[in-house]
């Protein structure tokens, strides 16, 4: 065996095809990957001679800050939190100094210590970051990669993935930063890419667990399907013409052919059934009994039945009844594992709305050190430093403006649209955009205290909050299984007690064959079918659901909150109103004209409204020389030769420019949501202009739907009251929640589902993705940022609110469907429970038997089948305005 | 009737009993207070003409926060008190107060107000 210079794993000399003769020496290589990096730089790895392979140490040490310990119970509290992982050996707790010493053994990770710290209410020092390194290719690569980086003091612990060329490192941020991390894997030879790689979040680990169990259905349906087919064949070999002579009833032949076919069935239980044994057990240590219950006893008895039916036919009183239920097990276990395959599927992409956000964050700062700006990565941006943004840039972090102004787009945080002017003593806020100006702020919140991590954080806890919903087949298989069992119970006392002799034979093949018929095999599809169907129906009509649950609480909403920017309006100023001043010479579009020529040259959020406005009514632009901006106050210029002045109340005040004439039309325009501007000609009024964010057109009538279909509609904003009042009336919504701050929107809805409803949330914003994970069904607008969209179970691709009255109608169409398919799953068993009882002996002698067991299984499967393809035929249904 | 019809006839009846009182005789099992970021155990409690939800599971040795929001005026619900942890809380209308503890042993604890006309427990498990 030859050893790989450059990753140091073993490699046979004659079969690999990466080799490579340098100097007097042949080098073998276990990859292109590490031939390649040899080839780059040979004398490095031909020199290095035997690779240095790095040993892992079995026993590791930790010395972690921790804040927090100085309450009473603290030292025993980490001990017994630590003492619970497994291979822990010693711990150490240092109060003065905060430290936590910890000597453990694996499995336990670094990683492991910190959560277990974490859990017990203490706040580690540690901080992790990713890197994402280029050309790792081999195993033993990472090993050098680890040892290097735990080399360095300050680092716990290490962990390169190869698969996703990440490392993961653990640290303390007071001894090593970030850059030397990324220099210590430099010097090992590895190129690391520029940004942090975002941490994987649990829900990636979900979708993929969720693949790789809907590929383990499906090899267990196409199993239970193949065996199912053999066994609905010979089950009834007289029903076929050849057959019928090659194995007839009764024979020796067909009762050897039976004794397989039971190996098989009890493979196919074995194999493809397991996880309605398991979950009854589970759902009996819970006192319920769920759908696993009544599958995992139906086809249970079915094959013992039918097992000594076949091995012992001499006890059974009649020939009859030494027929086998194979079938039965076999078929319904493969259907109802098909239907668990379909829901798993439906359940649908999981939300990766804190990836989104964090993909936000800038990705590097440019601080003030030492008096020269130096650009830093976000996360060594301390407290105190002086951070420079310029015109277009996103602020890092949260902050103080000390110094420069400038408008700043907060539309992803705080939900507004109309950028915020920012003067000295103003509060920025990270991750939002910065406009116009540049300026200089003192970070007061990094990490993660900032705005963004605070809804990092309230999104995470809300989707945890969660609870999932039970299933209807749940639900229904609660009752219906006890129900059966009682059933079978009083069958076999009736019939010991009354029924013919052998009594004890006839009251066991009763009571056992009623728990046969009693279970439905389309019971598994009778929900995933029609909610697939749901979904797709969802597609069609420009509606995204996530998945089957979001599709099922849909329907038992009973409140909705609508987020009233972006969602009731479009999100974004128009201009609404033109007033002249009582005695002005001037028209409409006169003051128009000037007030756009005005403000054509500035940069005030507002402006573009005015300018658009007047592009609109199709006027011509004026030209305007001097223009010159009063911040806080104004704009002002002379516009074909007259000067122009546009501003607020304070702008006129300060010009002596009388507006008492039009004082009160600014209050009723004020009063209606809208923001009012004067403009004034010649230092007299001319007139009002006002912008605002108009009710998108359907709004009014959407919200009317809604109450039709009963629900309470709800509208929260962050404006203040009057202007929330004000768009309020106009789509006549009567609760009103204004002025919630970002952060309590999750809270509103809280409070609305302690009130016993199942509360709906329609939203756009980041600031809305907490309420929308904390909310029953959360509804985004597809027009909206993408956070709010992954944090919401259903997306309205139009941005209409009419998507949301269609959302409603599809899932209640759609669980009526499910309701129609449960009946029809049901029914023919349920029918066939009577003649199981033998209701129907005294007349003609009728018992079950496995051809009407199979009869009731196709019609069953049938009808589910139909009836859930009867809702593709939906169409949504006109509410009265 | 035969002594083993009267046999058969008691011990169905006796099994019909059984399975009434195993799945459909049991208690609610409460709501679970749900694991969050910060290390607590949280859940929120409505305090409106009694506690909702009135029986909160949690897991023993973490720590668990309780967010009262009291809705209403009524008088005695304005203080709630856990006598096992010697603990008691002021409820101002409106307001959400968390109520922090730290169950060390698994068992069930009542909380209520102080006249006891609301009642709730704490399932440690």
């Amino acid at each position: 065996m030859a050893i790989d210079p450059v990753c140091g794993m073993e490699v046979d000399e004659k079969s690999t095809p990466w080799k490579r003769p340098y100097g007097d020496r042949e080098f073998y290589f276990c990859s292109p990957g590490c031939l390649d990096a040899f080839d780059a730089d040979p004398a490095r790895y031909a020199q290095a001679g035997t690779p240095r392979i790095a040993t892992r140490i079995p026993s590791s040490h930790l010395r972690i800050p921790v804040a927090g310990l100085e309450r009473p119970d603290g030292i025993s509290r980490i001990e017994t939190a630590l003492g619970a992982l497994t291979g822990m050996k010693r711990t150490a707790v240092n109060v003065e100094s905060d430290l936590v010493e910890v000597h453990y053994d694996a499995p336990t990770t670094a990683t492991e210590v910190v959560e277990a710290l974490r859990t017990a209410g203490f706040t580690p020092g540690v901080a992790r970051t990713r890197f994402e390194i280029k050309s790792v290719y081999c195993a033993s690569c990472v090993l050098f990669i680890e040892e290097a980086l735990k080399q360095r003091s300050g680092v716990l612990a290490a962990s390169v993935n190869p698969a996703e060329s990440v490392a993961d490192v653990l640290y303390e941020p007071r001894l090593v930063d970030v850059g030397s991390l990324k220099r210590a894997i430099e010097e090992q030879g590895y190129a690391v890419a520029e940004a942090a790689a975002p941490t994987p979040t649990g829900l990636e680990k979900q979708e993929h667990e969720r693949s790789s169990e809907y590929r383990r259905l499906m090899r267990k349906w196409w199993f239970g399907a193949g065996v199912s087919t053999f066994t609905m064949i010979f089950s009834y070999p007289w029903l076929f013409p050849y057959l019928r002579d090659l194995l007839p009833r009764g024979s020796e032949q067909l009762r050897y052919l039976w004794m397989f076919m039971g190996v098989l069935t009890l493979a196919v239980m074995a194999y493809s059934g397991s996880q309605f044994f398991t979950g009854m057990v589970r759902s009996l240590r819970h006192r319920t009994a769920d759908m696993h219950t009544l599958i995992a006893v139906g086809t249970g008895v079915a094959w013992v039945y039918s097992t000594i039916a076949v091995l012992f036919p001499q006890i059974f009183p009649a020939a009859a009844f030494t027929e086998v239920y194979y079938d039965v097990t076999s078929v319904v276990t493969a259907l109802v594992v098909l239907g668990l395959a379909m829901e798993v599927k439906a359940k649908g992409r999981t939300s990766e709305a804190i990836k989104k956000l964090i993909g936000l964050q800038a990705k590097t700062a440019r601080v003030v050190r030492n008096g020269r700006e130096i650009d830093i990565p976000v996360e060594e941006v301390l407290v105190g430093d002086t951070v420079v943004v310029r015109p277009g840039e996103k602020i890092p972090v949260d902050g103080e403006l000390t110094d420069g102004a400038s408008a700043v787009d907060e539309s992803m945080i705080t939900g507004e649209s109309i950028p915020v002017e920012k003067h000295v003593g103003d509060e920025v806020i990270g991750a939002t955009l910065n406009k116009t100006g540049s300026f200089r702020f003192r970070a007061t919140k990094v990490g993660k205290e900032t705005a963004l991590a605070n809804i990092i954080r309230m999104v995470q806890d809300a989707q945890a909050t969660k609870v999932p919903i039970q299933r209807v087949v749940d639900v229904v298989s609660s009752y219906f299984t006890p129900a059966v069992m009682i059933l079978a119970i009083i069958g076999f006392v009736v019939w010991y007690d009354f029924g013919p002799p052998p009594a004890i034979a006839y009251a066991l093949i009763v009571a056992v064959t009623t728990l046969i018929i009693a279970c439905p095999c389309a019971l598994g599809m009778a929900t995933p079918m029609s909610l697939t169907t749901g979904i797709g129906l969802g597609a069609t009509h420009g509606i995204l659901i996530r998945g089957g649950e979001a599709l099922q609480t849909t329907k038992g909403l009973n409140a909705i909150i609508l987020d009233k920017t972006g969602t009731i309006t479009h999100g974004k100023p128009v201009l609404t109103d033109v007033v002249p001043a009582p005695g002005t010479s001037l028209s409409r579009d006169a003051i128009l004209q000037r007030a756009a020529a005005v403000e054509e040259g500035s940069e005030h959020p507002l402006a573009a409204a005015i300018v658009e406005g007047a592009q609109e009514r199709g006027l011509t632009r004026a030209k305007a020389q001097g223009f010159n901006a009063i911040p806080g106050h104004g704009v002002e210029a002379v516009v074909q030769g007259r000067p122009t002045l546009l501003g607020n109340l304070k702008l006129m005040t300060d010009r002596q420019i009388d507006v008492a004439a039009l004082e009160p039309q600014a209050r009723i325009l004020a009063g209606e949501g809208k923001t009012p501007m004067y403009v004034a000609v010649d230092g007299k009024a001319a007139g009002i202009v006002a912008v605002a964010d108009t009710v998108k057109g359907d709004s009014a009538s959407a919200v009317r739907a809604l109450q039709q279909l009963g629900l309470e509609v709800v509208m929260i904003t962050g404006d203040n009251a009057r202007t929330a009042q004000a768009i309020a009336r106009q789509v006549g919504i009567e609760r009103v929640m204004a002025e919630v701050l970002p952060q309590d929107k999750a809270l509103q809805v809280q409070k609305l589902q302690l009130e016993g409803k199942k509360v709906g949330m329609v939203g756009d914003g980041i600031n809305d993705a907490p309420a929308l994970a904390q909310a029953d069904v959360g509804f985004a607008i597809g027009t909206g940022t993408d956070v709010a969209i992954e944090a919401s179970d259903i997306t309205l691709i139009k941005g209409s609110l009419k998507g949301v009255v269609l959302a409603i109608q599809i899932s209640r169409a759609t669980l009526r469907n499910v309701y129609q398919n449960l009946v029809g799953a049901f029914i023919y068993n349920t029918a066939g429970i009577p003649v199981a009882l033998g209701v129907l002996y005294p007349f003609i002698g009728m018992l079950l038997s496995p051809i009407l067991a199979a009869a009731a299984m196709s019609f069953s499967s049938v009808t589910v089948i139909g009836n859930a393809n009867r809702l593709k035929r939906w169409r949504p249904k006109e509410v009265m305005p | 009737m035969t002594p083993d019809q009267i046999g058969v006839t008691v011990g169905g009846l006796a099994a019909i009993v059984f399975i009434v009182w195993f799945f459909w005789m049991k208690k609610a099992p409460g709501t679970r207070a749900a694991a969050l970021s910060s290390g607590y155990q949280e859940v929120m409690i409505l305090v409106k003409g009694g506690y909702t939800p009135d029986v909160i599971v949690v897991e023993h040795g973490k720590p668990v926060r309780l967010n009262f929001r009291r809705e209403e005026t009524a008088g005695c619900s304005d203080t709630v008190v856990f006598p096992d942890f010697g603990k008691s809380a002021l409820l101002p209308t409106g307001e959400t107060v968390a109520v922090e503890l730290l169950p060390q042993q698994p068992g069930e604890y009542p909380f209520a107000c102080p006249m006891g006309m609301f009642r709730g427990r704490l399932i440690v498990e």
